[in-house]
């Protein structure tokens, strides 16, 4: 094991999918000369040249369209959204072709499609560049929607999810590409569709994913100091949702939380805590609770931005909350 | 063109117009669902173009897509199969008369979103470009798609990139009931390929000598060239927009005077006139479209419902 940052994962993950398979290729703003905006993408332009690392003009449509077309017939594109913010533009693209196309023709082709898109706040760009908007993208059929939480499993997701042969959006957040974590040597697959428990508990659940499992470990940490131990279940993918382990811990634990960094209003939490009661009523013993966004765009003052999303404190206290 | 060729483009232009005459009545009977648009008037269009291919060229249309489909070889059988919905059509009922496919026919659908296969045709282009073939994508498309961002999108993609993509804008006159100048800046529109320095032509759609010609050319230029081009086909719908289009914004006598070219009537005309083909011969075609569709409506109207288990099945491959 060494530990690497997030960055280096999914730039490692994208490097040895390419070199395996030549049918695999990136296109994006800024993906090539400029080395990726975030620079999980630096050195490729040089290593593979234009025809596998392709800059495209600033038109969402076209690069996810383009992408899905190359897709049709065979090739295996990575398309990047410099912002999942700019999905927006692109939204008839991912909910409307790529998740439906192959439906709608009755299974003529396969869509061996990733659509690596940046989401989160914190970074204060204001609200249109800084949304987690990645329940509504979980809402329809005929996608995936993976987002990692660690470098381990965002190596071994990107992997799995260039290997499949379905579209799948790979949300990874904005401030996590300098977290390290132990990343396993050689080849990192991660099956697509299972959550994991990454922090074993017996007094109560959190369910999270992505940046909420960073803010739940360290909220679990300080839990712990004072005789709480919380068990923390990772989705890590949200359509298909795999809510084994959820159901296993919270007939366990019979107390729960939900920590998304999106909006509380139809959102992630929205959809565990309605499967939970509906699927193990008989084991609640407090209202399940759910830590998410304030219901506001995010705006740019810092002070402003960190007091509408989620922090550790907010965790805490929820958590507390549902033990009482 | 040989005979024979010219004889089975007045076979496919037949066949589609009664594909469709049949298409209307079950519709009108409630046996066909959905939204469907009818091709009647523009067969000239299609027929033309797709005989200039080559079977590896692929075809990408939008939702009036019956014709095109039959022009690539998709049965009638087939075809009627999909607007019934039956287990027997190529999408297994889940497409329907927007959503015609067939892969194996080299013909990637039917999309039903204005303008949003357009950068989906550049995609294929970008597929064939990266596997470093030669095979050209049509992208067939009205005018009213002309005005959507997705089309100034893919255009540009596809001067930039050099993909050998050729841009067939069906000018029908009309995006559902807004004539083309109410609707776009330009009439004529293959002048906004010449803001992409595009090379581009227009050509009469109710004519298929001259779309076939225009497209063979266009054809060959965007193989050798490795660069895109911009057909303008004008031509006309005889029918509504869709099956429930009052049409008020277009006047009947307007509409008679384009039937007056109809594009089957041409075309018979020429064959005649170039004594290409006797009255008896066209005769004998007709006859046999009107016994392959009749066959057609029977197949499809005896085929099965999709099962019900196929509502789950193809929404994901893994």
């Amino acid at each position: 094991m060494t530990k690497i940052t997030m960055r280096e994962a999914i730039s490692q993950a994208l490097m040895e999918e390419m070199d395996r398979d030549p049918a695999v290729f990136i296109l994006g703003e800024e993906v090539g000369v400029w080395g990726g905006t975030y620079a999980v993408t630096k050195g490729f332009y040089d290593k593979y040249g234009p025809q596998r690392v392709k800059d495209t003009p600033i038109a969402e449509n076209a690069i996810i369209g383009a992408a899905i077309g190359a897709a049709m017939v065979g090739q295996r594109p990575v398309a990047e959204l410099m912002t999942i913010n700019f999905a927006f533009s692109a939204m008839d693209y991912i909910v409307n072709q790529a998740a439906k196309l192959r439906y709608m023709f009755g299974g003529q082709f396969t869509l061996p499609l990733v659509i690596r898109a940046v989401g989160g706040g914190g970074r204060q760009l204001g609200a249109t560049h800084s949304q987690t908007p990645d329940a509504i993208f979980a809402h329809f059929p005929g996608l995936k929607v993976v987002s990692p939480g660690t470098p381990a499993d965002a190596k071994g997701l990107l992997k799995s999810a260039i290997r499949s042969n379905d579209p799948i959006l790979f949300i990874e957040h904005a401030t996590m590409y300098q977290v390290r974590g132990e990343v396993p040597e050689g080849e990192v697959l991660i099956p697509i569709g299972k959550s994991k428990v990454q922090r074993e508990g017996s007094d109560l659940t959190i369910v999270t994913y992505c940046k909420g499992l960073e803010l739940s470990m360290k909220a679990a940490d300080e839990l712990a100091k004072e005789g709480i131990e919380a068990e923390i279940v990772d989705l890590r993918t949200l359509r298909p949702l795999d809510m084994e382990p959820v159901l296993e811990s919270f007939k366990k634990t019979n107390r729960a939380i939900v920590v998304e960094e999106g909006w509380k209003s139809y959102g992630v939490g929205a959809e565990i805590v309605s499967r939970i009661y509906e699927e193990a009523f008989d084991y609640v013993d407090a209202p399940i609770l759910r830590v998410a966004q304030k219901e506001v765009p995010l705006p740019y003052n810092r002070t402003l931005e960190q007091a509408a999303l989620p922090q550790v404190p907010d965790i805490i206290a929820a958590a507390k909350e549902v033990l009482k | 063109m040989k005979k024979e060729q010219l004889l089975d483009l007045y076979y496919q232009m037949v066949l589609i117009r009664r594909v469709e005459e049949r298409g209307a009545e079950l519709y009108q009977a409630g046996k066909i669902g959905g939204f469907m648009h009818l091709y009647i008037g523009q067969e000239a269009v299609s027929t033309g173009l797709i005989a200039a291919r080559e079977p590896r060229d692929r075809v990408i249309t939008a939702y009036r897509d019956h014709g095109v489909a039959l022009n690539c070889g998709i049965s009638a059988n087939q075809v009627m199969a999909e607007l019934l919905g039956k287990a027997t059509g190529m999408s297994k009922g889940k497409g329907g008369s927007m959503h015609m496919a067939s892969v194996e026919k080299n013909m990637w659908g039917g999309h039903a979103i204005v303008g949003g296969h357009i950068p989906i045709a550049a995609g294929l282009a970008l597929g064939d470009q990266y596997a470093g073939n030669d095979n050209v994508t049509i992208c067939m498309f009205g005018d009213g798609a002309t005005n959507i961002g997705y089309f100034h999108e893919g255009l540009n993609l596809s001067k930039v990139w050099g993909l050998r993509v050729l841009w067939v804008c069906e000018n029908n006159q009309y995006g559902m009931g807004t004539s083309v100048e109410r609707a776009s800046a330009v009439d004529e529109i293959r002048q906004k390929a010449e803001g992409y320095r595009m090379k581009n032509a227009a050509v009469n759609g109710m004519d298929v000598m001259a779309v076939y010609e225009a497209a063979k050319e266009a054809i060959a230029y965007v193989r050798t060239e490795s660069q895109p081009y911009f057909l303008e086909v004008n031509t006309y719908r005889f029918r509504g927009h869709s099956m429930g289009d009052p049409e008020r914004y277009r006047k009947a006598e307007e509409v008679k005077k384009w039937q007056e070219n109809d594009p089957i009537g041409i075309f018979n005309k020429y064959l005649l006139d170039k004594k290409i083909a006797s009255r008896k011969a066209l005769d004998e075609i007709e006859a046999r479209v009107e016994e392959e569709v009749q066959k057609a409506v029977e197949f499809a109207e005896a085929s099965p419902e999709p099962a019900l288990e196929e509502l789950f099945t193809d929404v994901y491959a893994e």
